[in-house]
């Protein structure tokens, strides 16, 4: 086994004997990041092909909430609730980018169909205000410590499976990025036209990576709405959160397999940080410098913290590479 | 046809009225600049807490206050174009959409640091007209008709000045425009001020209406950039119309259904019509 196996194995031992040590409030934050992580690399499949979604928080609602009202009405559990909302998430995605690959919507026009799907999705979860509770929220039924009902209060359990989909999120971004998917993902965000031209199927490509990306994101979403036991449309969809996850992804640095992750171990170690330091009563203060940040990240440092330290380290690998 | 079908769909038309303008502003700033301010509503929004804290805190007189709006949100748009879009002005679009996406999340962050999430209304109440049994409210009636004339006033300045023959001849081709001898960066600032003080008479006439609070961008801002891309990115007379068709959508929608299912409407009319008609309703 090579260096880089053994460090990651070891690195993985670390993370999973974590719980052991840590306090109840910190395991709390490994969690949150680990969850988040999983989903920005999820965004991250399509941001670097140059698929910039603002319409992840659909996916997330959906994922979250298709489980959640199962449960609830239906008793159906979410070992398959989730997988149905996962179904119906990836259902969406392909719904909306099949034409919009076909029909060539791409750059900012791409944004704003998805921005306005993931408007669709808030807006219905808050109209069938009778069922979902609208923007009050919604409480999934709890029934204490169960595996049948994927209901855990001792987070432990669920860092453990956090901990399971994050690695295996990491696995997802590596087999795309191994296959043959990768380099003609890559010749088509740099010129759909020519990559048509060499005998990609420009659509098929980008859809299949769509598909999995949003199947992903509603996942991380279901897990998120059973840790925290409470769904609110404007936690779980909405512009918010999909400009959350943009901003986060950007920050961490799209490009690279654990770019995401360092942007929500970043975000979140911005929040927390800011919520002890000024105390709860400062709302909007974390948000208020995510903001400002996501302008300096945008103009000074594009490819994010992670792709920041590459040209770092190498700054004449970085300097042959081809120009922004 | 219902009496009150008839009230919703005035109403749609009235409300229409303001929508196209701050429809005009982003295309104007998307059709020269080739930006997406996707922060725009919430400029709106500052502009309508200064028109409250002027009017209802520091009791201004109201058009002082109006007036001080306009001109203030209109600087704000200059310092968007100088510290955000000039930056990264030749850097792919969508950096320069995600750039003032954080702008979005700061004015709405920094709005509800100071100010907090309270709904604050400017404690205007002007009468409602009754016409044959028609519920009509002043404010909306005004605000149409101010909105109507801003769009005319934006119209004559594009056709019979200098500058604004500058602005449109740079939406058609900015490399040829240099050319010309026109200063593509003094056209940038003017474009931004005019976008800014456009969304700065939105304000000043959806404060007439509705409370403010930090979020109030999100509720339309969405709904703006599906009408300007409706009309057409960057064409205005597309925008015009398409921000009456929603402004119908909306209204009637809301009649029948609810406000929810109305808007949701409008967004999967907007997602489809993205898919027939990419180019806009009105596009050539």
């Amino acid at each position: 086994m090579n260096r880089k196996g053994i460090a990651a194995l070891t690195g993985l031992g670390v993370l999973l004997a974590l719980p052991l040590v840590t306090p109840p409030y910190f395991l709390h934050l490994l969690i949150q990041i680990l969850l988040w992580g999983f989903i920005y690399t999820a965004w991250s499949m399509m941001g670097r092909f140059g698929l910039v979604s603002l319409g992840h928080g659909a996916f997330m609602g959906i994922g979250a909430y298709v489980p959640a009202l199962l449960w609830n009405y239906f008793d159906v559990t979410p070992w398959l609730g989730i997988p149905v909302g996962i179904v119906l998430s990836a259902l969406l995605g392909l719904i909306i980018a099949y034409p919009c690959f076909r029909l060539k919507v791409v750059g900012h026009y791409f944004a704003l169909v998805t921005l306005a799907l993931s408007q669709v999705v808030l807006l219905s979860i808050v109209a069938a205000r009778d069922i979902t509770g609208g923007s009050l929220g919604m409480t999934p039924r709890s029934i204490g410590h169960s595996w049948y009902a994927l209901q855990f209060p001792d987070k432990a359990y669920f860092y453990v499976i956090v901990l399971l989909l994050w690695v295996g999120g990491l696995f997802v971004w590596r087999w795309i990025d191994r296959g043959i998917g990768r380099e003609a993902l890559e010749a088509i965000s740099d010129d759909e036209d020519a990559a048509a031209a060499v005998g990609i199927d420009v659509t098929r490509e980008k859809l299949r990576v769509t598909i999995i990306s949003a199947a992903l994101t509603a996942l991380g979403g279901a897990v998120f709405g059973q840790y925290l036991m409470y769904l609110n449309p404007d936690t779980f969809s909405g512009i918010g959160v999909s400009l959350q996850i943009v901003f986060a992804a950007i920050a961490g640095g799209m490009y690279a397999m654990l770019g995401p992750t360092v942007g929500a171990l970043f975000t979140i170690a911005v929040t927390e940080g800011l919520r002890v330091w000024f105390g709860a009563n400062f709302v909007g203060a974390a948000n208020t410098i995510y903001g400002i940040l996501l302008i300096l990240f945008v103009i000074f440092m594009p490819r994010g913290i992670l792709g920041w330290l590459e040209t770092v380290r190498r700054p004449r690998a970085s300097a042959a590479a081809p120009a922004e | 046809m219902d009496m009150f079908l008839l009230e919703a769909a005035i109403n749609g038309l009235l409300l229409a009225g303001v929508l196209a303008l701050l429809t005009l502003g982003l295309n104007l700033i998307f059709g020269v600049i080739d930006v997406v301010w996707i922060a725009y509503a919430d400029l709106v929004m500052c502009g309508m807490y200064a028109v409250y804290w002027l009017f209802a805190v520091f009791g201004w007189p109201l058009p002082l206050a109006f007036a001080v709006s306009v001109v203030g949100v209109a600087v704000l748009g200059v310092l968007v174009h100088l510290l955000i879009i000039a930056p990264i002005l030749g850097s792919a679009p969508i950096n320069q959409l995600l750039a003032t996406g954080g702008l979005l999340y700061f004015l709405q962050s920094f709005a509800t640091l100071i100010f907090s999430t309270d709904f604050r209304n400017i404690g205007v109440r002007l009468p409602i007209i009754e016409i044959g049994g028609i519920y009509i409210s002043y404010s909306r009636l005004l605000a149409f008709g101010v909105a109507l004339t801003g769009a005319t006033a934006l119209y004559l300045f594009l056709k019979r000045t200098y500058i604004g023959t500058a602005i449109r001849a740079i939406a058609q081709d900015r490399d040829i425009v240099g050319l010309m001898g026109v200063d593509q960066r003094r056209i940038y600032l003017v474009t931004s001020a005019i976008g800014g003080a456009l969304a700065g008479l939105g304000a000043c006439l959806l404060a007439l209406q509705y409370d403010v609070h930090p979020f109030i961008g999100n509720t339309f801002g969405p709904l703006i950039f599906m009408i300007c891309v409706l009309g057409g990115l960057g064409n205005m007379i597309g925008g015009f119309i398409a921000a009456f068709i929603i402004g119908q959508i909306i209204a009637i929608g809301g009649y029948y259904f609810s406000t929810e299912l109305s808007y949701v409407l409008a967004f999967i009319l907007f997602i489809l019509l993205m898919f027939i008609r990419p180019q806009g309703i009105v596009g050539r």
